[in-house]
């Protein structure tokens, strides 16, 4: 008797589970976005080598600040990046401000002009600076930008990890679906496949070279985005991350942005 | 917060710039032109960047032109930051604005027309300037002591209107001239997708209209034979109003749709007067596979003036494409056709650039007018001035200045 309820228990348990790919996936990106978060503030230096397919290589340097935003409106994250090379473009930055549900806001500041540029919500799909990785890669990450899909877990070098699907809810996304292959450890990006809208492979990012930081947070020194329609590649290396500096709100407006050099 | 700038940092730029004007002008004899400009920036910031100080000096050289060769200190500044403010005291540059086709609102800092006639070039203007921002947006107060005079073409400069201006002998309806105090102020602030600016701005208007220096019994010869009397050199005089000027801006974003409007109005120089520039810009991005954003733009350019006083952009339109190849070099390209639909005139403005390496940019600026007629004579242009005659084709006078302008930038 008590063998036969222990089994129905059983069954009705793992039924339960097997159906729940898209909470599975949520709430593994939930689980990463907590491990993530906390840092208040950020600020990092980026080394962006931009590499054609013939080997050619072009350099551009650039300072990232990001914000944790505390408020429970809506609001997500904010980031600054002031560019630093090349030359011509030194001193130009990047607001950015991101919601967890409508359209992320961006200015970009153009020294030269002392002008501060709205930047249209669709272009989040074109280049960031030439590069791979487009404006919506460069921007932060919410986990209600995407649905989710927990497809298995997998061995990816010396771990194993969760892989899932995402879907970007917002339809001026330049991607239909990205694969997310995430530590199961310490819930570490290690690589996204993105599709494009012909839903065909376009770009894979491989994320490495991880360190803690403040026994916390995980931070990676090196991201690698190849695109397999032109050839093309971009190495970003990440630098001097500093955490609780003391940025504040302030540090992200318009006029912090027009101040940014 | 963390600071950048460590110590004392300069940068700086230098400029070589080759003019062609493929027509021959009736006021000036060359054809060919070549200039030399350099722009240093000296910054250095303190208390954790708390506060910043900014140098900025301009010059250029020009081989024909000695009105063009200028010197021009753009930044002179002091920023400090405090909780929810900050002080920027100094000679600054404010840029206010949404739109391409004209800067309707952007009233701060007086144009350098003689260094580019596009107007986008500024020069420094000297200010006391608390800014205060909060949830309800960013508010900004000035106080503008001190005038900076428009810079014009010399007489052997192109492009130029058919009669010099006599900058150095220019008339204020103010008292105090140049050095009048004049004041501004500017809400900005956003509700979802909108983002909106209120300004006001009361003093000597940067844009000057103009008077002839003809006396009463000149003008009578001119009108009676049509020639001017032998030794009078026609000048162009600037006149500057004391003129309070309310601006607005608008924006608003939906998809790729960025729509703009500015509008403003202006009394003081004549009659009140309304002027308004709208449109929106649309952008396409990754185009061919990610290597092309195209930003497309559209705008109506509007003012209620009547046709004498007003500027040549009464009831235009601009058709425009931003094309921006994602390469490595940053190539760019902005095409503009500037369209009168009373007077068929239209001007195509096509603005290249592309850097060469890391630090060197090179620029091809191209400018046609087509369907303005021909420039006025000297003698026209006086008459028409006497008689509050407005030209038939505003944009006539620079008919013959189609310009092709190639430069190249050194960064350092």
């Amino acid at each position: 008797m008590r063998r036969i309820l222990f089994l129905s228990f059983f069954l009705f348990v793992v039924q339960g589970h097997a159906s729940d790919s898209g909470t599975k996936g949520l709430e593994i990106a939930q689980e990463a976005d907590k491990r993530y978060s906390g840092y208040i503030d950020s600020s990092a230096k980026m080394k962006m080598v931009l590499i054609s397919k013939a080997g050619d290589q072009n350099i551009r340097e650039l300072r990232v600040q990001m914000f944790e935003t505390v408020a429970d409106d809506g609001a997500g994250d904010k980031s600054l990046i002031i560019f630093d090379s090349p030359r011509d473009v030194r001193g130009t930055a990047l607001l950015t401000w991101s919601y967890k549900e409508k359209n992320d806001m961006q200015w970009l500041y153009l020294p030269a002009l002392r002008k501060v540029k709205t930047i249209a919500s669709n272009n989040k799909s074109g280049s960031f600076m030439g590069s791979e990785f487009s404006f919506e890669d460069m921007t932060p990450q919410e986990v209600e930008k995407y649905s989710y899909n927990y497809l298995k877990d997998e061995p990816c070098s010396e771990f194993t990890c969760f892989v899932f699907e995402r879907y970007p809810v917002d339809s001026n996304s330049g991607y239909t679906k990205q694969v997310v292959r995430m530590d199961n450890q310490a819930y570490r990006i290690q690589k996204i496949d993105f599709y494009d809208r012909k839903n065909s492979l376009f770009k894979t990012l491989s994320v490495s070279g991880y360190s803690l930081y403040k026994d916390r947070f995980w931070r990676a020194s090196k991201m690698e985005m190849v695109n397999h329609e032109t050839g093309k590649r971009t190495e970003l290396y990440w630098d001097q991350y500093e955490f609780g500096t003391g940025l504040s709100d302030s540090d992200f407006t318009n006029n912090s942005l027009m101040r940014a050099r | 917060m963390a600071s950048q700038v460590q110590g004392w940092e300069v940068r700086g730029s230098a400029e070589l710039e080759a003019r062609y004007f493929p027509e021959e002008s009736p006021f000036v004899e060359w054809q060919g032109n070549v200039s030399g400009a350099a722009s240093l920036e000296v910054l250095h910031d303190w208390n954790s960047g708390k506060d910043l100080f900014a140098f900025v000096p301009f010059g250029r050289i020009d081989q024909h032109d000695s009105q063009r060769t200028h010197l021009d200190i753009r930044e002179l500044s002091w920023i400090h930051v405090g909780e929810g403010w900050e002080s920027r005291v100094g000679i600054r540059k404010v840029f206010w604005g949404v739109t391409e086709g004209r800067h309707l609102v952007d009233i701060i800092n007086q144009t350098d027309l003689v260094d580019q006639i596009d107007e986008e070039e500024k020069l420094g203007q000297p200010m006391l300037n608390l800014s205060m921002f909060g949830t309800w947006g960013t508010f900004d107060l000035y106080v503008l002591p001190g005038f900076r005079e428009r810079t014009f073409a010399g007489k052997n400069g192109r492009p130029r209107l058919p009669i010099p201006v006599d900058g150095e002998n220019a008339l204020y309806e103010s008292s105090a001239a140049d050095e009048r105090v004049d004041v501004a102020a500017r809400w900005q602030f956003h509700i979802e997708d909108w983002q909106i600016a209120l300004s006001h701005f009361s003093g000597t208007g940067r844009e000057p209209t103009y008077l002839s220096n003809i006396s009463m019994q000149e003008a009578s010869a001119l009108l009676a034979t049509g020639s001017f009397p032998i030794g009078f050199e026609p000048k162009l005089i600037p006149l500057y109003s004391v003129i309070d000027q309310t601006g607005l801006e608008l924006q608003f974003l939906h998809g790729g749709w960025l729509w703009k409007l500015e509008a403003i109005s202006r009394s003081g120089q004549g009659d009140r007067f309304f002027a308004a520039d709208g449109g929106f810009e649309y952008t396409q991005s990754g185009l061919f596979g990610g290597v092309l954003d195209i930003g497309w733009i559209i705008e109506y350019l509007w003012e209620s003036r009547e046709a004498m006083a007003a500027s040549p952009l009464e009831h235009d339109w601009l058709f425009g494409a931003r094309f921006a190849l994602n390469d490595t070099a940053s190539s760019e390209m902005l095409v503009g056709l500037l369209y009168d639909p009373h007077t068929n005139e239209r001007v195509l403005n096509v603005e290249s650039s592309r850097r060469l390496s890391d630090s060197i940019k090179v620029a091809l600026d191209v400018r046609v007018f087509m369907s303005a007629g021909q420039p006025p004579s000297p003698e026209d242009l006086i008459r028409d001035l006497i008689r509050q005659k407005a030209p038939m084709k505003p944009l006539s006078h620079y008919a013959k200045d189609d310009l092709i302008q190639l430069s190249i930038a050194h960064y350092f």
